[in-house]
């Protein structure tokens, strides 16, 4: 491929995919005095274009006919639910929806901003210790990060301020200091904004949580809850709850994104070329296969094109990258039968459902108020805050009011309660009911890795540009379904604390498989994940690949197993820890960071 | 980008409609044939019925939402992944059809009028509203064969676009009046609630908004 390809002038850097990771990288690697180019396969976006009021608020257009996110009329995957299956292209979206463009799924993102708990860095270690070995269930791969909190926490900080994050601390330098989450780790400093207000059903659900005897606390949103100005100089206006927040550009500036963040000021830097509508295929590997020598991408005119470079930076959604690494060779590919091999392993998702409450018909919810990052938590039941030896399940859920604004067509589509017809007028007043005077609350659960649940390259399927589709092979797990069922019934004490008029408490169901038809949630993971040992991960603690010293790998394809959080805090933590050990270490002296 | 300029083209087309100020002449489908427009008219009405909660999908004109829906990229399947081989599966792992909406629409409303006339001897828009809401359950539940097509695949899709059309932006030519919106009690493009999100349980003031600037 690369040989009659038109090979471009040299770079330092070559960073492929333009989201929240590829910024970071960018902006990281022109600070360091790197000349960067940055491929981006979808169009060029900005706020000012993609967020222009009123004509970006359209719920039809935004999320219904996606105009922001991924076309799949290019690229998809397939997906099955076992290996004896034959796994089937995702032809249209559905169960997940993956960004495309500059900005990536940052720009349309929700805001949800956490830190990860320090307990899920060392998922492993931490089961065998309260629990012992015996806990684990057989076939799951649980593995630790090879990163501690303390470590990442000045990364953490530092994304932070670069996001202008709204939230209530509990705990800085030791000493507690406010309201925030009481399971939350210690920090070095204050959020750069105090939290949002809450919508009235967060509102409700923070006295009715308090009753019941839970600990709520206010989510940490990249959504501002007053004008900012970053650490870049880039600046952002105060949130006005519009309820236009997942699949949009925030009109207001309000929602952090690498458009409004990252890009402004890394657009003007000499070093930096950013080029969109260009599609990457491979990493470039010289003849023995341990160095990266640039990537092969096709530019919008179509023409194939190499672009060398120094160093390769993966930053694309997380299965991209894993696709990018089969494709291009990096990296042993998992084998499942063995449970050896390290690309496709430990593929997860977010075992997330989602609950419904209906309040008296005097008391309106206004549902259509929401900021995407907003609302109100509680972490009793996530990651190890509580005993899970009588419980008998591995991982937890945070539980949460995250009101981002229900729009009409949505609205139309959830409809009435259980047993209500989907049309006609039984369907009109159940919907109109559940619209004005109801609530939602979300179990937003882990999902553990297991042997059985990877990815690889579809045998059978190919993209617009003839190479082949990655194939899910995904599935819930019993272990993961007893958590789901056990959070969601806390979900019922704090719906009684409220007073519900009816609940309608929604959990996984023992043996009904994945369901690509629904929407879920776009938290995946997994795939190419870090880690100390070179047997069981991708990468190393470093986010470097073991076998390419001069590739990094930066996405939720990390993590080794999921968390009971959103994944974007951690990513961009995890993009500033690698970016810092870059400009430390390697390029000094180029080579493994790790042995 | 085709989005914002879909959305200019429409508003430039229904500003020659202004529905309120004088009676509107008659819309004229442009992908639908006057039979398959007839069972369009009849089935949207059936599956959003005028009632006391409000409009019904007629007067919200949402059969001229979905045949304007038929003239963009989405309806010739545009956004799907539609490459070979189509291979059926487990229903849980989607979609796998050839068809685009367009193909699904003309495939299966002859395929509804078809069973109208085997059974009652009339196409669907002739029979009586429960006769209708039978072959509507029928399709959805998945017991009508047309061809090729699962008649839920037909029905899921109608029902999507008829949902769409009632409650999204009236520039898609939809939701006419805000009719949609003010039965449900959503503002529309308002879209600030700086001074509401703390008046708790209180309900909003103003009417919905378009993005057109049009108010219910």
């Amino acid at each position: 491929m690369s040989d009659d390809a038109r090979r471009l002038k040299p770079v330092d850097v070559v960073i492929v995919g333009g989201g929240w990771a590829g910024s970071i990288m960018a902006k990281e690697m022109t600070e360091a005095g790197r000349s960067v180019v940055m491929l981006e396969r979808g169009p060029d976006r900005s706020t000012a274009s993609e967020g222009a009021y009123p004509a970006s608020i359209d719920e039809l257009e935004a999320n219904f006919r996606y105009k922001l996110f991924q076309d799949l009329s290019k690229n998809t995957v397939t997906i099955r639910n076992n290996s004896q299956q034959t796994a089937l292209p995702y032809r249209r979206m559905a169960a997940f929806l993956p960004g495309e463009g500059v900005g990536g799924a940052g720009l349309h993102w929700s805001g949800v901003h956490f830190r990860i708990p320090p307990d899920d860095l060392r998922m492993r270690s931490r089961v065998i210790e309260k629990y012992g070995a015996g806990f684990i269930p057989e076939g799951m791969n649980l593995q630790d990060y090879g990163v501690t909190y303390e470590e990442l926490e000045p990364f953490f900080d530092k994304a932070e301020k670069v996001f202008g994050t709204s939230g209530e601390p509990y705990m800085i330098n030791g000493k507690v200091v406010g309201k925030g989450n009481v399971f939350s780790p210690s920090r070095s400093d204050h959020f750069p904004l105090p939290a949002l207000k809450d919508v009235y059903t967060a509102h409700l659900f923070r006295k009715a949580a308090e009753e019941a005897g839970f600990h709520p606390y206010s989510l940490p949103a990249a959504n501002a809850s007053r004008q900012y100005v970053n650490p870049y100089g880039a600046q952002m206006g105060p949130c006005n709850f519009c309820g236009y927040c997942s699949g949009y550009a925030c009109y207001m500036y309000s929602k952090a994104s690498p458009n409004v963040n990252i890009l402004p000021v890394l657009r003007q830097h000499p070093l930096f070329d950013l080029r969109a509508g260009c599609h990457v295929l491979k990493v470039e590997l010289d003849a023995d296969g341990r160095r990266a020598t640039g990537v092969t991408y096709t530019d919008p005119d179509g023409k194939v094109v190499t672009q060398p470079a120094e160093m390769v930076i993966l930053t694309a959604f997380q299965f991209h990258n894993v696709r990018l690494m089969l494709l291009s060779g990096i990296g042993r590919p998992y084998d499942p039968v063995r449970n050896e091999g390290v690309v496709g392993r430990n593929f997860v998702y977010q075992n997330v459902t989602t609950s419904t409450v209906w309040l008296d018909r005097g008391v309106e919810t206004n549902q259509y108020i929401g900021a995407g990052g907003g609302g109100v938590a509680f972490d009793d039941f996530n990651s190890e805050n509580f005993d899970h030896g009588p419980l008998g399940f591995v991982g937890g859920s945070p539980v949460w009011v995250n009101q981002a604004g229900v729009r009409a067509i949505a609205a139309a589509h959830s409809g009435g309660p259980p047993g209500t017809p989907r049309w006609g007028s039984a369907w009109k007043a159940g919907m109109i009911d559940t619209y004005r005077h109801s609530l939602r609350i979300d179990a937003h659960g882990s999902n553990m890795a297991y042997r059985d649940v990877y990815l690889d390259l579809d045998p059978t399927w190919k993209d617009a540009y003839g190479q082949p589709l990655l194939r899910m092979t995904f599935d819930w797990k019993d272990n993961d379904i007893r958590m789901n069922r056990y959070v969601v019934d806390r979900i019922g004490d704090v719906a009684k604390a409220m007073g519900a008029r009816r609940v309608n408490l929604t959990k996984r169901e023992f043996g009904r498989p994945f369901d690509t038809r629904q929407y879920q949630t776009t938290h995946l993971g997994g795939g190419a994940v870090m880690g100390s040992d070179p047997g069981t991960s991708a990468l190393n603690r470093y986010l470097q690949s073991w076998d390419v010293h001069n590739v990094f790998v930066i996405g939720a394809n990390a993590f080794p197993q999921g968390t009971g959080y959103n994944p974007t805090g951690m990513v961009a933590a995890l993009a500033y820890w690698a970016a810092h050990h870059i400009r430390t270490t390697y390029l000094a002296s180029p080579g493994p960071l790790a042995g | 980008m085709r989005g914002l300029a879909g959305i200019a083209a429409c508003g430039t087309s229904l500003a020659s409609h202004p529905a309120r100020s004088r009676p509107p002449a008659p819309y004229v489908p442009r992908f639908f044939t006057s039979a398959e427009w007839a069972f369009l008219i009849a089935a949207c009405d059936r599956l959003i019925p005028a009632d006391e909660n409000g409009p019904g999908a007629r007067a919200l004109d949402v059969p001229r939402f979905i045949d304007m829906q038929m003239d963009t990229p989405y309806a010739f399947g545009a956004q799907w992944y539609m490459l070979a081989p189509f291979v059926q599966g487990p229903d849980n792992l989607g979609y796998q059809l050839p068809y685009a909406p367009r193909d699904l629409y003309r495939r299966g409303i002859a395929g509804m009028n078809a069973h109208a006339a085997t059974r009652h001897g009339r196409p669907f828009a002739d029979l009586a509203p429960a006769l209708q809401d039978d072959l509507l359950r029928g399709a959805e539940n998945n017991r009508l064969v047309f061809g090729d097509i699962p008649s839920s695949v037909f029905f899921d899709q109608l029902l999507a676009n008829v949902m769409e059309g009632a409650f999204s932006d009236p520039v898609h030519g939809g939701n006419t009046g805000l009719g949609g919106w003010t039965m449900l009690g959503f503002p529309g493009a308002r879209a600030d609630f700086m001074d509401w999100v703390d008046r708790y349980g209180a309900h909003y003031p103003l009417g919905s908004v378009s993005i057109s600037g049009e108010t219910a």
